[in-house]
């Protein structure tokens, strides 16, 4: 009964903060925004017994990422011009053709939902150590190692990128 | 509980309105924000089905996301700001040099 509760006012706020994303004209209120969003995932995580990533994704995503998304904005558009008319003018029909396609995409899915018949209550109260810390540790050291090895390099590329990126260009 | 068409409803959702913002917003930087709502959106699918499943690899599926997510921000960030540093408008439509 609570968790419904908290499932609704976790769905609310992240729709909230979702369309907060797509209507703020100020990057910032837009980071925030997407902030919002983020937390209220980390509470549904927490609900679907999936302990490590709601930390993660309060930590990497609403602290370490959004953190930099606002250093570049205020790197940005400290000095940065409003929108020019014609620019208004030529897109006019911008956000209405964008809202039918999400429109059309968001009806395609909720038929490939109800045909697939995902509709159904969830598997009982999670087995046992289901979604621990522990449990997700073992899994991501033992059967999982390999993945967790490549995500080093992937890391490894980024970091090598922004250097090679963030360089003085001569 | 709450069933996991609930949370699958609610992910399509935020995708869709993730992708909505890609394509209306003119700002790389709220662009780029649309995309990461649309990896979260996905990332809560994977919890889901994880749940419904019990099966720990779709927590090592979001866990993968999330790293990648991280990364392709960094290198995304860097891009943006070598492309717009030197430009009095941040708008992604300045960007025409390879239009016909």
């Amino acid at each position: 009964m609570l968790s419904t509760v908290v499932f609704w006012i976790a769905a609310v706020l992240a729709v909230v903060g979702a369309l907060g994303v797509v209507t703020t004209r100020n990057p910032v209120h837009t980071a925030l925004s997407l902030v919002l969003t983020m937390l209220s995932l980390g509470v549904l995580f927490l609900l679907l017994h999936a302990e490590f990533l709601a930390v993660v994704e309060v930590l990497v995503y609403a602290g370490a990422v959004m953190v930099l998304f606002l250093f570049v904005v205020t790197l940005l558009m400290a000095g940065v011009k409003p929108p020019r008319e014609e620019h208004r003018m030529r897109l006019a029909y911008q956000t209405l053709i964008a809202g039918l396609f999400g429109l059309i995409l968001f009806v395609l899915v909720l038929h490939a939902m109800v045909g697939a018949n995902w509709v159904s209550t969830l598997a009982g109260p999670g087995g046992g150590t289901f979604g621990s810390i522990a449990s997700f540790g073992t899994a991501l050291f033992t059967r999982y190692l390999l993945p967790f090895e490549l995500t080093a390099v992937v890391l490894l590329v980024a970091v090598i990128g922004v250097v090679v990126l963030g360089r003085e260009q001569e | 509980m709450v069933p996991i068409g609930y949370y699958l409803v609610l992910s399509a959702v935020l995708f869709v309105i993730g992708g909505v913002g890609v394509l209306s917003r003119r700002n790389p930087l709220q662009m780029f924000m649309s995309v990461e709502l649309m990896w979260n959106a996905v990332n809560l699918t994977f919890v889901a089905f994880a749940r419904q499943y019990l099966n720990m690899a779709g927590h090592i599926f979001v866990f993968l996301v999330i790293t990648v997510a991280a990364a392709e921000v960094a290198i995304g960030l860097a891009i943006i700001v070598m492309v717009f540093r030197k430009r009095e408008h941040v708008d992604v439509d300045d960007l025409s040099l390879m239009k016909g």
